[in-house]
């Protein structure tokens, strides 16, 4: 150290400050990518099917997939959103606290989702599906009466069929009109049914009611009929366990509907 | 200069964010590091900055977004995050506000700034090292605020004194003495530390 360098002139000051100009870090720029929606990160979390793939972003849950091994469910996720993506380093506390009570069948945890670019009738499916309570199915044409568009059962068999978040949005059970499983998204109907028998539904009783053509169960003590799976019907007693083939069979005999299940609303579909 | 990527913004967001993200994420991170002291909350500030950018674009007309000028606005919204973060705390850093008597018409948070003012003999003695950078960084950390955010934004980060002006809603006059007198403050901080480098090393 010299007494020269003790003289320090004002602009001495103003090029020093100008090398305190830094570089951001390299985990900035991905991090406002995700942040804003334009990028999203994964893991891999435990489910009734085994380990599955869940994507996120800055907007909420954008993917839920049963891909073989990461290769293959980036280049999938990458086909379907056109968006670059990466592993996780770790999943945010909050949103892995969210995931693991929804699929737990809690219905009031806030979990958001990305749904940019579906349309308000893919919304509309997937919300209404997000009602029907854990260990129970409900017709497409349930869902169908239920939004107010009572002749679209196809569409929203084909809106199911494109649910981007699976097990989160439970199109699991969401079943075919005659009561039949039907197809599932989530690696085929095999997982549909053991995905409903960790939620408690033997698939294999629901369907031989189905072909038996018994769509509908009522009570002769409460005189309320119900879909099948519905928590109030499974409460009734063999002894007063009165069966139904048809909606219009249930209303002749004298039951109402159930209020919370609604099987009028699975009736009204064309 | 911002005339492409403003066009570029102005039509499609989605697909050139990612651009204005990487030709501004040193300047944001450098000015909230310069500002707060600390790089993870740097990091986050500057992170914050940008998801409001983003949302305010996506909200604009595409004629709103061609006549942004992308430097001191996201500068603004910077500081603007910072002052939100130093608020919540509580912290020191509530004389980012403009103090009151720049702002006749403005009463309010500023005024606790001119208390801090020129703290000769006070926290700027702070020791300081010879690795120049770290020295210098030092030194900007212990300037009063009041002077800290004019100092960065017009000599770190380059911005005119027009820009400042609408950054921090301060006029030009107010600025140039700001600066003026936080670059002073500074140098004989760095003085002071030399000589007591110099003392210690002839003891």
């Amino acid at each position: 150290m010299t007494a020269r360098l003790n003289v320090v002139a004002l602009s001495d000051v103003e090029s020093a400050l100008a090398s305190l100009a830094v570089r951001a870090p390299a985990t900035l720029a991905p991090a406002t990518l995700v942040a804003v929606g334009l990028a999203d990160e994964y893991t891999v979390i435990a489910s009734p099917i085994g380990p599955v793939f869940v994507a996120w972003n800055g907007r909420g849950v954008s993917a839920v997939d049963a891909a073989g091994d990461p290769r293959q469910f980036q280049q999938r996720f990458g086909r379907a959103f056109g968006r670059p993506i990466r592993p996780a380093a770790a999943i945010p506390p909050r949103l892995e606290r969210a995931l693991a009570r929804r699929l737990a069948g809690d219905r009031r945890a806030t979990l958001d989702l990305d749904l940019r670019g579906r349309t308000d009738f893919e919304r509309a499916v997937w919300t209404k599906a997000l009602e029907i309570p854990r260990g129970e199915v409900r017709p497409y044409g349930w869902i169908a009466a239920e939004i107010g568009r009572p002749r679209a059962v196809r569409a929203v068999g084909t809106a199911l069929a494109r649910n981007p978040v699976p097990l989160v949005v439970p199109c699991h059970r969401v079943v075919r009109s005659d009561g039949l499983l039907g197809q599932y998204s989530l690696g085929g109907p095999g997982n549909k049914r053991a995905i409903l028998a960790t939620e408690g539904l033997d698939a294999d009783e629901l369907e031989e009611l189905a072909r038996a053509g018994i769509r509908y169960v009522g009570s002769d003590t409460t005189r309320i009929y119900c879909l099948p799976s519905c928590h109030n019907a499974r409460r009734i007693s063999d002894r007063h366990r009165v069966p139904f083939r048809s909606a219009a069979a249930s209303e002749t005999a004298g039951y109402r509907a159930c209020r919370e299940c609604r099987p009028d609303s699975a009736a009204r579909a064309a | 200069m911002d005339g492409p990527l403003l066009d570029d913004l102005a039509t499609d967001l989605d697909a050139s964010f990612e651009r204005l993200v990487l030709g501004h994420q040193d300047r944001l991170y450098t000015i909230a590091l310069r500002l707060l002291g600390d790089p993870r909350e740097a990091e986050e500030v500057a992170q914050d900055a940008f998801v409001r950018a983003y949302r305010a674009l996506a909200s604009y007309e595409p004629i709103r977004i061609r006549e942004l000028r992308l430097r001191p606005w996201l500068a603004t919204i910077a500081i603007n995050v910072c002052r939100n973060r130093a608020r919540r705390k509580t912290v020191q850093l509530v004389s980012l506000e403009a103090p009151a008597r720049d702002h006749p018409d403005e009463g309010g948070p500023g005024a606790v700034a001119t208390s801090l003012a020129d703290p000769i003999g006070g926290p700027l003695e702070a020791t300081v090292r010879h690795d120049s950078a770290r020295q210098w960084t030092a030194l900007l950390a212990s300037l009063p605020t009041l002077y800290r955010a004019p100092i960065v934004l017009r000599h770190v980060d380059g911005l005119s004194y027009e820009e400042m002006s609408g950054v921090l809603g301060r006029p030009e006059g107010t600025l140039k003495a700001q600066v003026h007198r936080g670059l002073a403050l500074l140098r004989d901080a760095y003085r002071q530390s030399t000589d007591l480098d110099r003392q210690e090393m002839t003891a």
